[in-house]
Formats: C-alpha cells, sequence, structure tokens
C-alpha cells in the first residue's frame, strides 16, 4: 500500500531527533495511517541512524503497534477483571461473530478492526466497548454495541 | 490569568492573591464529572444544558466560574455526577434535570432528594456527601481536590494552594526532604510497597552529575484505575511532587510515562507541562530558586511489561521494554544507566501533602507500618464501582459493604481480587483482614497498585485463575524462560481444567510450576505471576477438585459445564429473548414458553442478560 510520503516526514520533523522520540514516532504513525508502514520504519532508521531491525523489534513488541493496515475505524473490547467477571468474553464473541472476524482481524472491507485491550479503566462501564478510542459503549447488551456499530462507516 | 513567568516565591504569592481575588463574590459553583465513565454516560451533555440554562436566564454568575468540568468524583456506577460547593452531590442527571436544578439548587440552596443517592438497603435517598455512605466513609486526601478542580487550568490548582509546597521544598535541604519523607512513612503505591524516602537517599547518596526522577502511569494491572483518574483530575499534584522529589535527589530531567490507553490523561499532564513551564514552576531556574527541572511526557506502547521499573525505562528510552535481572537497581542504574527514581502517580501525589502538613499530620492518618490514605478503584460485582480513597488499615468488610454497597444484585459475596495479575483471591472467610501492604501480602495477595475486584457466587475461581495466566501469557515479555515456558503450561492445564478434561495431580504441577516461576523469573512480573493460581488453590480447592472429579462448574461460568434453559413457570412470552438472541436459536409463539436448541446454543448469556421475569436459567 503506497503511504503518502509528505506525512510521514511531517510526523517525523515535529520530534527531536533523538531515539527517545522513536516510540511516540510509531505511535503517531499507527493514529495517521490506521497502521505501521514499511516506509515510515525505513524513513527513520535512515534519518536517526538506528538499524531498521531495531524499530521492527519496536514495531512488533508494542501491542499499540501494528505493521498491517488495520481498519478504518477499531472496535476495542475491554477483556479487563471487571468486564471478564461482566462478561466480556461473551461481547467479543458476538461481535466477532457478526463482523465474522477474530479478535486482532481485520474485515475485508477494512471498515472495522476487532481488538481485545487488557482494561481502559472505565470498570463502571463494564463491560465496556471502546470504538475509535473515544467512544464508550456499555456492552452489557452486545446486540446494542452491534446497532452501534452500524453508524460506523 | 494571563501567564507569565514568575522569577521568584513572591511573585508567585501575588499571582495567587490575583487569582483569589478575581473569584471574589460567590458565585455558585457547578461541578460537573468529566471523568471517563461520566463522560461516556453523557456528562459533556449536561454540562451543556447547564452553559445555555445559565445564558438562557442571564443569571448572576460567570459562566467560567459557576461551571467547572471536574476530574473524576468518584461514583462512576451512579454517573454522571454533578455536585454543589462542599456538601451536595446528585447522581444519574440528565439534561433534562438541569432547569430544576438551577432553579432549586443554584438559586434557592435547596437540595433535591430524588437525585440523590437510594441506599438499595432502606431506599432512603441522600444528595450530600455526608448522607452518602460511598462518599462519608472515605477519607479523601488526594482525591478531595479532584472533584473541585479544572485539571486543564492551572489557576485553579494555584488557588486551591498548589505548588505552595516548592517554597518551602527550596528552603529545605535535600537531605532535610528526604528525612521528612523518610518518617513520614510513605510507601511506594505501585504495588511493592517500597519506602520512598529510602529509595530517594540511595538514588542521592551516589556521586554522579546526571539523575532521573521518573513517574510510573503505566497503570496497566486490569481493574485498576486510580492512576488514569489522578492524572486526569488533579495533573500539577503528580508534578509538584515530582519537583520535590527531583529537588530532594537532585535530578534536573524527569519523565512521566503514560499508558497510551488513556488519552485524556496523556492530554492533561501534557497541559499541565506547558502550563507549568510557562508560569516558571517548571524549567530553569524554578521561581527563582536556582533549581532547574523539567519534565517530559512519554507515552507507553501497551505491553503490561512497561510497569516494571527496568522495562519502564528501556521503553523511555526509544527501546523495546524488556526488562533485566532484578540485582541490578535501578536507584544505582537506572534510566540512561544513570541513579533514578521511579515513583507512581499515587505516590508522587502523596509528597506535597507531606510537605505542606508534615509528618505528624500524615502519621495520623493509616497505620504504623503504612501510614496515609490509599486510593482504590472498587469494580466488578458490587453495588457502587468507583474510586474511593480511605485511610490504611481499613478491613475488605468496610471497604466492600459499606462503601461499595455490597454485593451487586444481593447476591453472596465470594472473594476480593487485589493486585492485578501479580495479586491474589481472598475469601469470605478473611474479610475483616486490614488493607495494608503487610496483611495482603500476608494472605498471598498484595496491594499492587489499588485495584479492588469483587467477586460474587456466579465467578468461577478456576477460570479467573485461568483469565489472569492468560493475561500473563499475552504480556510476558519472552526473556526468560520460566516465565516463557511455564506461564503457558499452566495456560493448558488450568484449560484443561475448566473444558472438563482436568485430571487429578493437576493440581499438584501447577502447585510446582507456580514455585519454578517465583525462584527462577528475571522480573516481578514473573515472580509474581504465580500468585492468582497459588490464592486460588490455597483458598478455593474444593473448586479445582469440583472441576476435575465431579465435572462441575460451581459458579456456573464455564461453558463446558453448562446449559441455558427456559424456566416455563418463569416464562411469559414476551419474545425478548428470541429476538436479541444472535444464534436465533430460540424458539417460541408470543405468550407461550420458549425453548432454547441446544445444538445451536452457544451459551453467551445474551438471552439471560435481557429477560426481565429472570426465567432463563444456567444448571
Amino acid at each position: 500500500m503506497a503511504v503518502d510520503t509528505k506525512k510521514v516526514d511531517e510526523i517525523i520533523a515535529g520530534y527531536e531527533k533523538s531515539e527517545e522520540s522513536l516510540l511516540a514516532i510509531l505511535q503517531d504513525f499507527q493514529r495517521e495511517f490506521n497502521y505501521v508502514p514499511e516506509e515510515g520504519m525505513e524513513k527513520l532508521s535512515e534519518l536517526f541512524g538506528v538499524p531498521a531491525s531495531k524499530i521492527y523489534a519496536m514495531g512488533t513488541f508494542y501491542k499499540a503497534l501494528s505493521l498491517e493496515p488495520t481498519g478504518r475505524h477499531t472496535c476495542k473490547v475491554c477483556t479487563g477483571t471487571a468486564c471478564h467477571l461482566k462478561g466480556a468474553s461473551n461481547v467479543v464473541d458476538v461481535i466477532g461473530r457478526q463482523l465474522k472476524i477474530r479478535p486482532g482481524e481485520t474485515t475485508k472491507d477494512m471498515r472495522f478492526t476487532l481488538q481485545t485491550v487488557n482494561c481502559v479503566g472505565a470498570c463502571a462501564l463494564a463491560p465496556v466497548v471502546v470504538v475509535d478510542d473515544k467512544d464508550y459503549y456499555e456492552g452489557a447488551s452486545p446486540q446494542n454495541i452491534l446497532k452501534n456499530l452500524k453508524n460506523y462507516k | 490569568m494571563e501567564s507569565r513567568k514568575l522569577n521568584s516565591v513572591d511573585e508567585f504569592n501575588e499571582y495567587r492573591a490575583k487569582i483569589l481575588n478575581s473569584h471574589k463574590g460567590d458565585y455558585p459553583v457547578i461541578y460537573v464529572c468529566g471523568g471517563t465513565p461520566c463522560l461516556a454516560k453523557g456528562s459533556r451533555a449536561v454540562a451543556e444544558a447547564f452553559r445555555k440554562e445559565i445564558e438562557a436566564q442571564g443569571l448572576e454568575c460567570r459562566v467560567e466560574l459557576s461551571l467547572k468540568i471536574t476530574g473524576c468524583q468518584g461514583f462512576c456506577s451512579k454517573g454522571p455526577v454533578v455536585s454543589f460547593g462542599d456538601d451536595i452531590v446528585y447522581m444519574e442527571v440528565k439534561p433534562k434535570h438541569v432547569p430544576e436544578i438551577i432553579e432549586k439548587t443554584v438559586k434557592r440552596g435547596e437540595i433535591i432528594e430524588a437525585l440523590g443517592y437510594k441506599d438499595p438497603a432502606t431506599g432512603k435517598k441522600a444528595a450530600t456527601f455526608d448522607g452518602i455512605p460511598f462518599y462519608s466513609h472515605q477519607k479523601q486526601l488526594i482525591l478531595g481536590d479532584l472533584r473541585k478542580l479544572d485539571p486543564f487550568e492551572i489557576d485553579d490548582y494555584i488557588a486551591r494552594g498548589g505548588y505552595a509546597s516548592l517554597d518551602r521544598a527550596f528552603s529545605m535541604d535535600p537531605d532535610a526532604i528526604i528525612d521528612t519523607i523518610e518518617a513520614s512513612g510513605l510507601r511506594g503505591r505501585g504495588g511493592g510497597g517500597f519506602p520512598a524516602g529510602r529509595k530517594w537517599r540511595s538514588c542521592r547518596n551516589i556521586e554522579t552529575e546526571t539523575r532521573y526522577v521518573l513517574c510510573n502511569g503505566d497503570e496497566g494491572d486490569p481493574g485498576a484505575f486510580m492512576d488514569r483518574s489522578i492524572m486526569e483530575g488533579n495533573p500539577h499534584a503528580v508534578i509538584e511532587g515530582m519537583i520535590i522529589g527531583a529537588r530532594a535527589v537532585g535530578a534536573h530531567k524527569g519523565y512521566a510515562y503514560i499508558r497510551d490507553e488513556y488519552p485524556l490523561a496523556v492530554e492533561a499532564m501534557k497541559k499541565a507541562v506547558v502550563d507549568a513551564t510557562a508560569l516558571g514552576i517548571l524549567g530553569k531556574n524554578i521561581l527563582g530558586s536556582g533549581f532547574d527541572f523539567e519534565v517530559k511526557i512519554t507515552r507507553g506502547g501497551g505491553a503490561f511489561v512497561c510497569g516494571e521499573s527496568s522495562a519502564l525505562m528501556r521503553s523511555v528510552e526509544g527501546k523495546v521494554g524488556e526488562p533485566r535481572a532484578k540485582y541490578i537497581r535501578s536507584v544505582e542504574k537506572g534510566l540512561y544507566e544513570q541513579p533514578t527514581v521511579l515513583n507512581n502517580v499515587e505516590t508522587w501525589a502523596n509528597v506535597p501533602l507531606i510537605i505542606n502538613n508534615g509528618v505528624q499530620w500524615y502519621r495520623q492518618t493509616g497505620t504504623d507500618g503504612s501510614p496515609g490514605t490509599k486510593v482504590f478503584s472498587l469494580a466488578g460485582k458490587v453495588e457502587n464501582t468507583g474510586l474511593v480513597e480511605v485511610p490504611m488499615g481499613i478491613t475488605i468488610r468496610e471497604l466492600v459493604e459499606d462503601i461499595g454497597g455490597g454485593v451487586l444484585g444481593g447476591k453472596r459475596f465470594k472473594a476480593v481480587q487485589t493486585g492485578g495479575p501479580s495479586g491474589g483471591c481472598i475469601p469470605q472467610s478473611k474479610m475483616d483482614l486490614p488493607i495494608d501492604f503487610d496483611s495482603l501480602t500476608d494472605a498471598g495477595s498484595m496491594m499492587g497498585s489499588g485495584g479492588i475486584i469483587v467477586m460474587d457466587e456466579e465467578t468461577c475461581m478456576v477460570d479467573v485463575a485461568k483469565y489472569f495466566i492468560s493475561f500473563l501469557v499475552e504480556e510476558s515479555c519472552g526473556k526468560c524462560a520460566p516465565c516463557r515456558d511455564g506461564l503457558p503450561r499452566m495456560l493448558r492445564i488450568l484449560t484443561d481444567i475448566t473444558e472438563g478434561k482436568g485430571k487429578e495431580g493437576d493440581i499438584e504441577v501447577l502447585e510446582e510450576l507456580c514455585d519454578v516461576l517465583s525462584y527462577g523469573a528475571l522480573c516481578g512480573l514473573g515472580t509474581s505471576a504465580p500468585n492468582p493460581v497459588l490464592s486460588t488453590i490455597r483458598y478455593f480447592r474444593d473448586e479445582y477438585e469440583a472441576h476435575i472429579r465431579d465435572k462441575r462448574c460451581p459458579g456456573h461460568v464455564c461453558k463446558s459445564f453448562i446449559t441455558y434453559r427456559i424456566d416455563a413457570d418463569a416464562c411469559t412470552g414476551c419474545t425478548l429473548c428470541a429476538k436479541q438472541c444472535p444464534q436465533k436459536c430460540i424458539s417460541g409463539e408470543k405468550k407461550q414458553t420458549h425453548v432454547i436448541d441446544q445444538d445451536k446454543c452457544i451459551k453467551c448469556n445474551v438471552c439471560r442478560e435481557v429477560c426481565k421475569f429472570d426465567a432463563v436459567r444456567v444448571e
């Protein structure tokens, strides 16, 4: 997939040229492109003088980063302890069946990526589902979430 | 207030006087909670409704003063929470309630009981902090300010006495600061409970040019949200603590490492650093003291292991966050191999309190071994989910029953889980155990960062152990063999047990694996990983045996052992379950008893959730 290299440069330019900035830049890539593109990692390696293998290692180590393109929307089902007790695994199951994907996968039309997350710290809403890191849904009824998901194009 | 660099403590005090002056006139203040759960439940719309109503009525109060969107007000399960002054608090407020609140409470100071908290036991309503057990049993040294502050306004913090401790700290000798913290008995709130003063002293005593102070905001324990709420609600308190710590140990650079899953906390902390720097409270020559200190915000990458000190430091450096062997202490060789003090968010927030109020005052609260308060996030199968702050030494019973309002839906209490994946489960028989660092460790759990998860009779303890081990399998960084290979082996056995394939001897093998892990793993994550398994075996061995021998799950959780059935006597034939069933495997005519097709049923529990007549049984 071709990536807007101008955007890549822009993101890198916003940071101090030090190893300390690597993780933040990779996260910005993730946010901008919905994944960490190879072009971006190569550029970083070149500009920062850090071996590409090291940057790749970060890309695979940190859960917030994905090397595969992800969907336009991310649907994160919280599987923290409180959510687990209140049936989060059923929520994952029902949403996964409906979208025909498993956690970590993306729908064919690139609309949704389904993820599980280890606690978003909103236990009062348990089981909670977060869409696009900003919309929080109480997940007690998975059907209700499926209805809401229709609003994300 | 217009921000300019303040060059001395005098200028700071003048600035503060100016803010207080501008607050003159008793404008009624409406505090709308802006914590994550309240926002999700619509508090922004409530705030907007207040703003409109105030404007429409042309009320004699200035909008910026009369309405504040604050940090977490604690009572998350009853959000959106709205409070007034020091006394009145309303729950589950909706925009439609706004005109009545303006009319009665804001204009006439009347309390609207109907919007208060309904005691599930007595049915009585209360709308004051003193009248609601959830609040009245707490002692809020840290959280009290959260419900009064706009976290994005540094002036708010300064007006309430924020950054006042710097004057004192700068006039003290660094060693005297450390003496004070040591005498206060402050112990690290992040989990281990290591004495903060001792950590600081070790760091200061090392001869070097460069030292660092770090704030651990990588709150990875599932079910814990204290640090999120403090960073979101009172970021400046954390920064003030860090400045004092930096001055004490002689550090000029600090980092706050914050979970990326907490976007609001990142935003609040970033803004706090920018604002404090603009006023000269951070940066070069802080308030003319000659002391330099800057803070950088680092976002975490979603790896649980990065909450471990050495892994966190590697991550700050921009590397893969793998821990290293424990015998190298980070106070000697931490970030960039320099002496480093790492404390968690809540620990830092305690520091200004101690400097301001003194050791004696601080030690009045809590126990001898664990002075002060502790913030807990109370969650799980409990009536009142939320953020609570209590004196150390309070019993589990007080926390769950008095503050938490008991188990959700009147079910029977089974256990509390404390300390996250490194902690353990404490059974009903130990409900009168005081909560402090040492008692919890003795009981086979740990304080951890402060997540308290309540479990009821419908919780399966083997499933809980499996849950934590599968969490840890995923989060193990893979560097050392006991953790990398031991945990998946344990998970396999636990999975077999929950699927009816358990056999005699499994429990003993689990215990043996736990032993190996606690001796052989490289970091704290690995050595504490056995706790969830060991503590559930210790207190709930009978449940393991029921799975293995009787092929039965006492909590009715493990899917291999249960079936869903609709009770013909209770079913009214309302068709709701049939409509909601994702498998479309419930059949029945209107007003006739419905039936579940067992071959197609995936046991997703949706029918049971939606049934209004409690007709779906799990057996």
